[in-house]
């Protein structure tokens, strides 16, 4: 009697838990797994007459991504590139925010840190356009003296408008970390007669490594997949991966081509995501709160 | 160190300040400030184009945070009950699924959505007879942006949800049971009211991802136009005052949707808090 009755329990607590997954398990393999498994096998198909895509299995489209190399190129330099001028920004003003700043002041400083990220990113990328254009900073710059300046659809206007849209992403999470400081380390550190450079570089630094991690992390994701900023500020010279993706796809119509690159992507994404989370692992000394959400 | 602070600052809203400036512009060049005049402000606000833009970014941005936040919390709740492969499997989706970047998923949803819709049309044909001769054909448009914007956001919801379960305090929901409340009257009297904080931030953020996003909107939406696709496009036609004004509007319209659910929400703990006074009063 006993054990029927919390069987019945046991088979109904099993119940309320496959009814509350079953949507999201319908959204994950009608929207994530059924496309990820389609383009798997557009990846190795070919390209119709009018475009489309035509049953077939050849490696062509893999061997043919080469030609566009320079896209390849472009991500993985820029990318790494920008998370790297991000953290650097982003560094001194989270300490700043965290460690040095007035109490009084610290939430509506941390607001607006946050509130850019919450307001339209095709905005705040265009209004790049505005800056760097013609009419904008260059025609500024030629008031003074220094005629023809360049700068829209560089490497280095792209760059700009990754620093712009993603510092608000990488100073949140060091932030965190720096808050989470007990500053008496900082005072002992100092009483036992260390310089304040060695005092930031070996209690500091190493404290504020997961929050490092989970920023430069999430920005360095986003960049992988960028289209915007490129698109944007690039004007078709500097183009990430993403563009290249999407030209293939809607100009050439070349489904097959487009999903070899989309392949491609996610891989690369996954083995320099895999490398940078095991070293930074490393580098925590095998701390496990280093996460990337 | 603070004129670096300021710096920084001054760096993150310059270009925001020079967008809502030049929304005044009373010329037609979006640089050539002609003098201040709000006429591309009643220009906009009357292009039916940008309406129903706005109108429909709305829908798709309002149904797609709902959904993703019922079925995400869920989902959070009943992850916690699994283990072993299950678990792993689910915590494998939801991190593929945030960390596919949005053009891929863009790009194959549409691969697969088209593929799917090709395949199944012909057999939809079959009902024609049901529907005066009409057959219902399968498109992308309202339905499918909004199921692809809420994968992404409904993981995100789970993240969020998740993080704010695994801080909850246990002993509360077995003191509910000890009291012999029902598993569901629990879950509505003690596990919801713990949770609600994390399920307002994971829905806004939902809205406002959906509401921003461009590129799935690009591929999915079929013939319809979100509103930043329609900027997208504008930009590309030239710059005039009126993207300004968009960008102004867009940019006040989340302020004041930030501020008032920050309001509400330390509106609500304000109210929990003269509860719990009132009831020691009566005690």
């Amino acid at each position: 009697m006993d054990t029927s009755v919390k069987t019945k329990a046991e088979r109904r607590r099993k119940w309320t838990t496959a009814m509350l997954l079953a949507p999201a398990t319908l959204w994950y393999a009608v929207l994530l797994l059924l496309p990820l498994v389609t383009i798997v096998i557009f990846s190795f198909g070919e390209r119709g007459p009018a475009g489309g895509y035509i049953p077939a299995f050849t490696f062509d489209n893999y061997l043919n991504l080469p030609t566009r190399s320079k896209a390849f190129f472009n991500t993985m330099t820029l990318a790494p590139l920008g998370t790297l001028a991000c953290l650097l920004i982003a560094y001194p003003l989270a300490y700043y925010l965290a460690i040095v700043a007035n109490k009084k002041y610290k939430t509506l400083l941390l607001v607006l840190v946050i509130v850019p990220f919450w307001t339209s990113l095709l905005v705040r990328t265009y209004a790049w356009i505005f800056i760097l254009g013609g009419q904008g900073l260059p025609k500024l710059l030629a008031f003074i003296g220094f005629e023809g300046v360049r700068m829209i659809n560089t490497p280095g206007a792209v760059l700009i408008g990754i620093i712009y849209i993603y510092l608000p992403l990488m100073v949140f999470p060091i932030y965190v970390s720096l808050e989470k400081l007990d500053t008496r380390l900082l005072e002992a550190s100092s009483d036992l007669g260390a310089s304040p450079l060695r005092t930031f570089f070996q209690v500091t630094l190493p404290l504020s490594i997961p929050g490092l991690a989970t920023g430069s992390m999430m920005v360095f994701i986003l960049l992988m997949g960028e289209f915007i900023i490129p698109q944007m500020l690039g004007g078709g010279k500097v183009y990430f991966i993403g563009n290249a993706l999407v030209d293939v796809f809607l100009q050439s119509r070349n489904w097959p081509f487009g999903a070899a690159f989309a392949v491609s992507l996610v891989l690369i994404m996954l083995v320099t995501i895999t490398v940078y989370m095991r070293y930074m692992s490393k580098l925590a000394g095998g701390r496990d709160d280093v996460s990337v959400m | 160190m603070k004129i670096y602070a300021i710096f920084v600052y001054a760096f993150l809203y310059l270009p925001i300040a020079l967008v809502i400036f030049f929304s005044f512009n009373a010329g037609n060049y979006a640089l050539d400030f002609q003098g201040f005049s709000t006429r591309w402000y009643a220009k906009a606000l009357t292009n039916p184009f940008i309406m129903d833009a706005l109108w429909f970014s709305v829908k798709v941005a309002a149904l797609s945070a709902v959904m993703s936040t019922v079925f995400g919390t869920m989902a959070a709740l009943a992850l916690q009950r699994l283990s072993g492969w299950k678990r792993t499997f689910y915590d494998a989706l939801i991190y593929v699924s945030i960390m596919v970047p949005g053009i891929v998923i863009a790009i194959a949803t549409l691969i697969a959505l088209v593929t799917v819709f090709k395949f199944l049309n012909p057999f939809l044909e079959v009902l024609a007879p049901l529907f005066d001769g009409q057959a219902p054909k399968l498109s992308l448009g309202f339905v499918s942006l909004v199921a692809a914007h809420s994968l992404f956001t409904m993981s995100l919801v789970v993240v969020i949800v998740r993080a704010r379960l695994s801080g909850m305090d246990r002993t509360l929901i077995e003191a509910s049971e000890d009291l012999y409340a029902s598993p569901f009257r629990t879950f509505v009297q003690v596990t919801l009211p713990q949770l609600m904080p994390g399920i307002l931030a994971a829905f806004l953020l939902s809205f406002t991802f959906s509401f921003d996003d461009f590129i799935i909107s690009f591929f999915v939406a079929g013939p319809n136009t979100t509103l930043p696709v329609y900027i997208f496009s504008s930009i590309r036609r030239g710059i005039t005052p009126e993207v300004n004004v968009i960008g102004t509007v867009v940019l006040v319209g989340s302020l004041i949707l930030l501020f008032s659910a920050q309001f509400l929400s330390t509106m609500g703990k304000g109210k929990k808090r003269s509860a719990s006074k009132d009831d020691s009063d009566d005690s």
